[in-house]
């Protein structure tokens, strides 16, 4: 019986994955190190419930700066992975955009910050970027999943960019709508990050509200920011996008000057190794001191904590779902279980794991829970609303045993495809944690940077990128072998 | 279609704003790295914008940042003429811009001092030799470009356990700003922690800091740090002396609302070789190349 169980491939793959997760688990630091956490936890929980809205310097602009760069961001993103989306059949293309999706927009920021400074260009080109490369794919799958049978009825001589204008574009147009509504949302909580790292966004003031512990000012700024996502479906309208767009371009502050002189410096000199500069300086120094004190310890823990936050997400995931499925709530419980879903997936992890840092110290602790709630609130929803289409029957069980036996094994398989479709985001946010102070591989990015070595900062990101490509690969290959399939809306 | 046409005139919008604007009125703008308290940058500085506006005669402008390395990329892509620099991104920034010159300092600041500070937990006490029973215990710098913070109190660790800090202590964290290494040491989510002394003093005297719970167990010699760093060629762009100019204001400020911000007395005369013992101490550590 039990050999037959475990010849399953859905409980091969969960045991491998649960054994890998208990080997990283004995490697990790777990430690809380704060002496007296609750207290802190005391003064935070005060004052959030005693919001100040008066008490940041530009509470108004920075929330208009948040929406405008996120606006333009995704618009730029949304065209330029459309473009993309149409050439996917290259394999060129496919690389480029896996490429760029794989870096994090808080690096994209940091390197743009080098060539255009604290410019509206930066923030916009850092959403813009990855997105794009996110979008082409999801756009390139829209696309061939389509219906294909109108294709069939068209006369031969139908030129092809009318096929595509009249009968692809408009079957597909539906989903580029619905997903780029998602991509908003994506782009806010993007927008409102990038302020960590010294944009005039809402992150700006979140980031020294915290460090200086004026938690009633944090309790505003974020609550702020909660309406913004919550309200979005009723301020994001088709008529009203060109006029926030001209309000998002005449709001941003344009008078940053950069020159030509400081983007051709950096591609031509910042960013070639230091030794190529320097003919004093050993090369197997720079190697040595790159590949093994800062690569490799900082890949190992960004691999690690990636595999436990995985798997975390898993468990909480089956937690969560039932807070807001039909088959185990009523009308009004579900209310609160989307009250709390909807708050922790609207926080970026990058928030939440630096909310939890400031209680508990930096072990990877804060880390894992802040990526394990995250991302489970996001696969906890779906899953829930997939239960609304299942039926059970009039005479089934209920409470522990319906959860057990009934639902379970039915949500199982869609679970598992959301939860490694989401791998490589989460292994992304696991290298951005580490310029919190977590020694993953941004730790090191971040030192690179604060003592301006461009030179390591991009051999580092780019060791981040090849590290995500190769986890994407990974989790394409378990996804097809546990045939697991992913419908548009999940991604 | 509609959107296609918008789209299109806004991504004109994108290109010529910027391109209109860098013809714009020329402002002289100026930073100040974010050592310490974060909270009304804005509100802080402005005011010493205005007091510099007047005294220049001249559209002055702060722009606030959020790290060290950010206040020196800002100074050497010309985004900002002029910074308040602690010692290292000083030198760092003299580096990479040619012909910029330090031109102030606070009064104090050729003898700065950096203060290790223990929570009570630790069981350490204030000596005159460096306490080496603080090895094994948890410790945070303050942020990772700051001279007070990381460079010197990194220094004498390694002088004294020839060790480096990841290796000498169970857990190294890097806190940001100086308040900020003070409130962990104080909250005990660091045992040991080293701070500017004038940020420690400030606490003492303002009361945040609760000397029952943290106290100073060691007090480095005093070294260089923070100055006031101006381009080379801001002579060119705002005409000839402009420096000198800068360089007056500066040093004549003297209402303690503005000083307040930095927090200094007064400011006196500055000069590149001033810093040579900071540079020498970055290139030891290998913080700079």
């Amino acid at each position: 019986m039990t050999a037959k169980k475990l010849s399953s491939p859905l409980a091969r793959v969960t045991g491998i994955f649960f054994i890998v997760t208990i080997v990283c688990l004995t490697f990790a630091d777990l430690t809380v190190t704060t002496v007296d956490p609750w207290s802190e936890f005391g003064r935070l929980a005060s004052g959030l419930i005693s919001p100040d809205f008066f008490s940041t310097d530009s509470l108004v602009l920075s929330l208009a700066y948040t929406l405008a760069f996120a606006l333009l961001g995704v618009l730029l993103g949304n065209l330029i992975g459309f473009g993309f989306a149409l050439l996917f059949s290259f394999r060129l293309i496919r690389i480029f955009c896996a490429v760029i999706r794989a870096v994090h927009e808080l690096f994209w920021a940091l390197i743009f910050l080098q060539l255009f400074g604290l410019s509206p260009i930066t923030g916009i080109l850092a959403i813009a970027i990855p997105y794009s490369g996110i979008i082409a794919k999801v756009y390139a799958e829209i696309l061939e999943e389509s219906d294909q049978s109108p294709l069939e009825v068209l006369s031969v001589n139908t030129s092809r960019a009318s096929t595509f204008l009249f009968v692809r574009l408009p079957d597909a147009w539906v989903q580029f709508k619905t997903y780029s509504m998602y991509r908003l949302e994506c782009g806010l909580r993007s927008s409102a990050v990038l302020g960590f790292i010294g944009l005039p966004t809402l992150g700006f003031h979140l980031e020294s509200a915290f460090k200086e512990g004026h938690y009633q000012e944090v309790s505003a700024l974020l609550i702020v920011f909660y309406i913004l996502i919550a309200t979005m479906r009723f301020w994001m309208k088709r008529q009203f996008l060109p006029v926030y767009l001209i309000l998002s371009v005449v709001i941003l502050p344009w008078d940053t000057n950069f020159s030509a002189s400081n983007i051709l410096r950096f591609l031509t000199e910042d960013i070639i190794p230091y030794p190529m500069r320097d003919n004093t300086a050993s090369m197997m120094d720079w190697v040595h001191l790159l590949v093994v004190t800062q690569a490799f310890p900082g890949m190992l823990a960004t691999l690690q904590l990636t595999m436990i936050a995985l798997f975390a997400t898993g468990i909480l995931t089956m937690l969560f779902f039932p807070l807001i499925s039909p088959l185990f709530f009523k009308m009004k419980g579900r209310g609160i279980g989307h009250v709390f879903l909807v708050i922790i997936r609207s926080t970026p992890e990058y928030i939440l794991a630096f909310i939890l840092l400031q209680l508990w110290g930096p072990s990877m602790l804060p880390a894992i829970v802040a990526l394990a709630f995250h991302n489970s609130a996001i696969i906890g929803h779906l899953i829930g609303r997939y239960t609304e289409n299942i039926a059970l029957r009039q005479d089934s069980v209920t409470g522990i045993n319906r959860y057990f036996y009934e639902v379970s094994p039915r949500i199982y398989r869609p679970m598992l495809a959301l939860l490694f479709y989401r791998w490589e985001v989460i292994l992304r946010e696991t290298a951005i944690l580490g310029m919190l102070g977590v020694a993953t591989i941004g730790f090191y990015i971040d030192s690179a940077f604060s003592d301006l070595r461009f030179d390591r900062a991009l051999v580092l990101i780019a060791i981040t990128a090849m590290m995500n490509i190769c986890v994407d690969a990974i989790s394409r290959l378990i996804r097809s072998h546990l045939r697991l399939k992913t419908s548009l809306e999940y991604k | 279609m509609n959107i296609l046409r918008a789209t299109a005139f806004i991504l004109a919008w994108c290109l010529i704003i910027p391109a209109g604007s860098v013809k714009a009125e020329r402002k002289f703008v100026f930073t100040a790295i974010p050592d310490q308290d974060e909270s009304k940058l804005r509100q802080r500085f402005g005011k010493v914008a205005l007091y510099l506006s007047k005294a220049l005669n001249l559209n002055v402008e702060y722009v606030p940042v959020k790290s060290y390395a950010a206040a020196v990329t800002a100074f050497r892509n010309n985004q900002v003429q002029l910074a308040w620099f602690g010692g290292l991104s000083g030198v760092r920034a003299r580096n990479l811009v040619k012909d910029s010159r330090a031109i102030a300092q606070g009064k104090k600041d050729p003898f700065f001092e950096t203060y290790f500070i223990a929570h009570k937990s630790s069981g350490l006490e204030y000596s005159k030799k460096f306490p080496k029973s603080m090895a094994g215990m948890t410790f945070t710098f303050g942020s990772k470009g700051s001279t007070s913070g990381r460079l010197m109190p990194e220094f004498y660790i390694r002088k004294a356990f020839k060790k480096s800090p990841q290796e000498v202590f169970k857990r190294v964290g890097f806190s940001g700003n100086h308040s900020r290494t003070v409130a962990l040491v104080q909250s005990g989510a660091f045992q040991v922690g080293a701070t500017n002394f004038k940020v420690w003093k400030r606490g003492v005297k303002d009361g945040t800091i609760e000397l029952n719970k943290i106290s100073v167990i060691w007090k480095t010699p005093g070294y260089p740090d923070y100055n006031w760093t101006i381009r080379g060629d801001v002579d060119r762009s705002f005409g000839s002396g402009f420096s000198k100019k800068v360089q007056q204001a500066l040093l004549q400020m003297d209402d303690p609302e503005l000083l307040k911000s930095f927090p200094r007395k007064g400011f006196i005369a500055a000069k590149n070789s001033d810093y040579k013992p900071i540079l020498d101490t970055a290139r030891m550590l290998n913080l700079i190349d």
